[in-house]
């Protein structure tokens, strides 16, 4: 188990990077906690892989340094670094059974094949994979082969990381569910340092007590799931995460209010002010989970037109037009709703404000 | 009217058909009709059933061009695979150097069969040729490939290796290319040997084009005639003297054309028995 | 045009990839939803004329067109791979299936600057499909499929390859795409979201059969059977077995009901619930929720909710979706609770008999103009 400490880690392809846009990866400094559960969230191109790859020890970054429990692991091979890989496509030794795999990286170490077998079964048992544990591992299913992928890192008991690169890509919707809770649980007992690249917010969100947003080879936030959800710090992530994300609503600031279309939105207190010494473009950030949609009107309710209806079973998406703007509201699936005239309610703690795009409170 | 649309594409495989009925069957045919016949001129023929196998299977001479054959296919697939393997494995895989090795490589497989032959004729000669005459005057070694048997058989198989070992080269490294780069991080990971990597890696991935090569090597080398022909002609005596090489003789040098039926057919049974064998071994390790 | 197969099988080998089936296609978005190996991608392939069924006939518009070769149906399809010419510009890409069809220079231009636009491939026209993005690969190849007019369009798992956020935006596209045309469009996914997301008519498919045909929302509120209702939900529907008797529904041997709402009607005997994972709560919503004892197995955050992994003391294990964001501890004893207006009620003959009424008030749907906006 280890924590991982990214001192001033920087890459690019190129040699001599001279601009901002020559680097695959940023500048950044940061510590992982031994234990933890991270997830790497991002578009493709991000610098997500990037960024793993120089943990796995498959990249050698082109500046700062990488250190496994404070010890620097930067020109370290990966075959040194005691970590783990689950990859997107499943690995594993064709020509071996299922025993024969998670005995590898043992035997590879010179391990006696009593400890071996032990150990094996050990795995096995935990990861259930006991019933076919003398198949040959070629004719099993896809998620049967990534959880031997997962199993071949955790026989090791000198693994300091377990890293997965989009694991679940080719895994069935209700197997994903099954893998999850087989990965959360053995996290809660081994209290092992996991990375977890994925595209997929969900994933993310619902696998990490640690979410790294990526974006254009930078980190723009860490947080937990829920900090990334009710406090998004960029614009970008308002958007990226949650399905449909953030509506954003430009706004000019009048008072302790901000106004949009003509319509006066109550902000926290001070927010205003804090964001006038920041200056720049505003606007206003608000989850569609976070507004309420009534039939008349109330406290602080803006009159609003319904503009669609998506019903997607368990709740239902609105889209309601406020002057030029377009929002998407969630409402529940057997909440009432009128033809036409509508009433949306902000709530101030839930209501965000940006400047330039970065969160201002 | 359906029917006969969905019919269309057996049309498109006449042209095969008529190509190997052309080639292979009607030709097959006339030598098991020959191969059942006495023939003293044209059309005097007497039909004499199995007469003529039976004397060729009992050929002594047939038995030494068979062990002959068998011993050089062996020696042929027993070097030609592993080095062919041995240099997939250590050529580059990726920058300009790869097309230039691979154009190296492939440069003997564009040289006519017969054309082989006589540069390794000019290349061994004990008088003047560059390999022979080294070997003689720097090595102070006797060594004449039209006298010596042995002689004669190493520089066949030298010549055989250098002309086919690009082709399984060839295979290899198209059959290592197309390992994902994921699999050689989770061997590094798994603290994987160099040994184990190529075992249980790259040796698996590669069973389907080593199955080819194989069975190409086989056929071939199982095949040879010009390049020994052009060379040693055979000899010394009868010491290089394949199955094609003895059948040629047998049939045009003798005008056996009896005898040569049958054998032309004991051997086309025995390449498609070996074949065959070589098949069934290779992907019956993999089930 | 409809689509009609009618006891259409296919078996490959002695593997029996689809049983006999009946159904009928009507114009507009047919989604196909299943797990992997039900059936989906055999059953396109027959649709499209790739591959004969075993038994049975395919008729378009009545027509029969069982043994009719793919070249002469007027059908497209677009893969999980990104398949364009990769030697043709996107131009080029866009415009061979009117070139094969033989239209006039100026039509093909006007057609191909007409379908860029739609999905927003303007910019990309000169470019070469490897120089593009994943996401603008597959509108190329999408843009070529819609291109051809033609009556069947088949895609199979187009977006899965796409990044998360790409599939969202294209599934939105799409979904107005499809609505503006006469065709029959067939859409195979494996998530319910995204069916929901489409809308139109689903078919759920499972094992080679066909478990359920009907409008996407009805088969989503009216799932025929337990697996059907699995696969129409994610996490999948929570399921226990019990019975009625003396007045009384049992789920289990411990939690009785009293018999009112949608289930005052069932006769006794043994009988299957269900409940979706967003039905089940952690705190008592009225006076009529039952209390179910459960351990906690997991509980995993995704911002504004939260899944609770929980399993009964008979090993049955359910999924608990709550709102907002709750940290509850492994193996602790806990209580969920459940209206009983919430249970989906199967027979032993694994038939739907009673479901929750759905309430679907908005009688008339206004039309959905596409609702990005904000995007950055």
């Amino acid at each position: 188990m280890a924590r991982i400490d990214l001192q001033k880690i920087a890459h690019a392809y190129r040699p001599h990077p001279s601009k901002p846009a020559d680097y695959a990866l940023k500048p950044m400094d940061h510590v992982w906690e031994d234990g933890g559960a991270y997830a790497l969230l991002g578009p493709s191109g991000c610098g997500k892989s990037t960024l793993l790859n120089v943990i796995s020890g498959l990249l050698r970054p082109s500046e700062g340094r990488v250190l496994f429990d404070r010890r620097d692991v930067t020109d370290l091979p990966t075959k040194e670094r005691n970590i783990a890989q689950v990859f997107q496509f499943p690995v594993i030794y064709d020509t071996m059974t299922v025993f024969e795999n998670l005995a590898f990286p043992l035997r590879n170490r010179g391990f006696g094949r009593e400890q071996v077998s032990a150990r094996v079964n050990e795995v096995a048992e935990m990861l259930e994979l006991t019933p076919v544990l003398h198949k040959r591992a070629q004719n099993l299913t896809a998620d049967a082969k990534q959880t031997i992928s997962l199993g071949r890192g955790l026989v090791r008991s000198d693994v300091t990381a377990i890293l997965f690169d989009e694991p679940l890509t080719v895994i069935d919707p209700h197997l994903k569910w099954l893998l999850r809770r087989k990965l959360k649980q053995i996290h809660e007992q081994y209290k092992l340092t996991l990375v977890y690249v994925t595209h997929d917010q969900n994933e993310a969100l619902t696998f990490a007590d640690k979410v790294v947003v990526m974006n254009d080879g930078e980190v723009l936030q860490l947080g937990t799931p829920q900090e990334l959800f009710e406090r998004p710090a960029h614009t970008f992530i308002g958007h990226f995460i949650g399905s449909p994300g953030m509506n954003f609503l430009a706004c000019e600031l009048d008072g302790a209010h901000a106004v949009t279309s003509g319509e006066r939105i109550a902000l926290l207190p001070g927010l205003a002010e804090r964001a006038r010494q920041r200056g720049g473009r505003m606007e206003i950030g608000v989850r569609p989970e976070f507004l309420r949609l009534r039939n008349e009107a109330g406290d602080g309710t803006l009159a609003v037109k319904i503009a669609s209806v998506r019903d997607l079973g368990n709740f239902k998406i609105v889209g309601v037009r406020l002057g030029e703007h377009l929002l998407n509201v969630k409402v529940a699936e057997d909440q009432d709703l009128p033809a036409e005239q509508a009433h949306l309610g902000f709530t101030a703690e839930m209501t965000r404000l940006y400047a330039n795009g970065v969160l201002v409170g | 009217m359906n029917k006969i649309q969905n019919n269309k594409a057996w049309l498109l495989v006449i042209p095969v058909f008529v190509i190997v009925a052309f080639s292979a069957i009607i030709p097959l045919m006339t030598v098991v009709n020959y191969s059942v016949q006495d023939i003293f001129g044209p059309g005097q023929r007497v039909f004499i059933g199995t007469e003529w196998f039976k004397e060729v299977l009992l050929d002594e001479r047939l038995h030494d061009a068979l062990w002959r054959q068998l011993l050089f296919s062996a020696l042929v697939l027993l070097i030609e695979i592993p080095l062919g393997i041995l240099i997939a494995l250590a050529l580059p895989t990726r920058g300009w150097s790869v097309s230039l090795f691979l154009i190296i490589l492939a440069l003997p497989l564009l040289i006519p069969w017969n054309v082989i032959g006589f540069i390794w004729i000019v290349f061994a000669r004990p008088d003047i040729g560059l390999a022979g005459k080294t070997i003689n005057d720097l090595l102070s070694i006797d060594y004449n490939f039209t006298s010596n048997a042995f002689d004669a058989w190493i520089t066949v198989l030298i010549m055989d290796v250098w002309h086919w070992t690009p082709l399984v080269v060839l295979l290899c490294y198209a059959g290592l290319r197309a390992i994902p780069d994921a699999y050689y991080q989770a061997a590094s990971i798994d603290g994987a040997s160099k040994w184990a990597v190529f075992r249980y890696i790259q040796l698996p991935k590669m069973r389907e084009v080593l199955t080819i090569a194989v069975l190409l090597r086989f056929m071939d080398s199982f095949l040879i005639y010009a390049e020994p022909f052009v060379l040693t002609g055979g000899g010394p005596g009868n010491s290089t003297t394949f199955l094609s090489q003895f059948l040629t003789k047998m049939a045009i040098g003798q005008f056996d054309l009896g005898p040569a039926a049958a054998f032309s057919l004991i051997y086309f049974l025995i390449v498609l028995l070996f074949s065959w064998l070589f098949y069934t071994a290779i992907t019956h390790i993999s089930q | 045009m409809t689509l009609k197969l009618d006891q259409v099988s296919k078996k490959v080998g002695g593997a029996q990839h689809l049983y006999p089936l009946d159904l009928e296609l009507k114009p507009g978005l047919n989604v196909l939803i299943g797990p992997t190996l039900a059936g989906k991608t055999s059953l396109m392939r027959l649709m499209a004329g790739l591959d004969k069924p075993s038994s049975g006939r395919i008729l378009m518009d009545g027509r029969e067109v069982t043994d009719m070769p793919i070249q002469k149906r007027s059908v497209a399809m677009v893969y999980q791979q990104f398949i364009n010419y990769p030697s043709f510009t996107v131009y080029d890409n866009l415009a061979s299936p009117l070139r094969l069809a033989g239209l006039a220079k100026a039509e093909i231009e006007r057609r191909v600057r007409e379908m860029a636009a739609l999905l927003h491939l303007e910019p990309y026209l000169e470019r070469l499909p490897g120089e593009l993005s994943g996401g603008q690969q597959q509108r190329t190849a999408m843009a070529r499929a819609l291109i051809k007019d033609a009556s069947l369009l088949l895609f199979d798992e187009p977006l899965v390859n796409l990044d998360y956020k790409l599939r969202e935006e294209l599934r939105a596209e799409m979904r107005e795409i499809f609505q503006r045309r006469q065709a029959v469009v067939v859409y195979a996914t494996t998530e319910p979201l995204e069916a929901l997301l489409l809308g139109g008519a689903s078919t759920v498919l499972d094992a080679g059969r066909v478990l359920q045909h009907g409008p996407t929302l009805e088969v989503y509120h009216r799932p025929a059977t337990v697996r059907a209702g699995q696969i129409f939900s994610d996490p999948p529907m929570n399921t226990v077995l019990g019975k009625v008797e003396d007045g009384m529904a049992w789920l289990g041997e411990q939690i009785g009901l009293p018999l009112a709402g949608h289930l005052t009607d069932l006769a006794p005997g043994r009988y299957r619930f269900g409940v979706r994972a967003n039905h089940l709560f952690i705190a008592p919503g009225s006076a009529e929720d039952v209390a179910i004892n459960a351990v906690t197995q997991l509980a995993e955050v995704n911002g504004s909710e939260t899944f609770i992994h929980i399993t009964h003391h008979d090993g049955t294990y359910w999924v608990v979706q709550e709102e907002g964001v709750h940290s509850l501890g492994l193996g602790k004893e806990i209580q969920i609770y459940v209206h009983p207006r919430h249970l989906f009620v199967y027979d032993e003959a694994d038939r739907l008999v009673a479901a929750p009424r759905s309430e679907r008030r908005l009688a008339a749907t206004p039309p959905e103009p596409e609702t990005r906006h904000g995007a950055h």
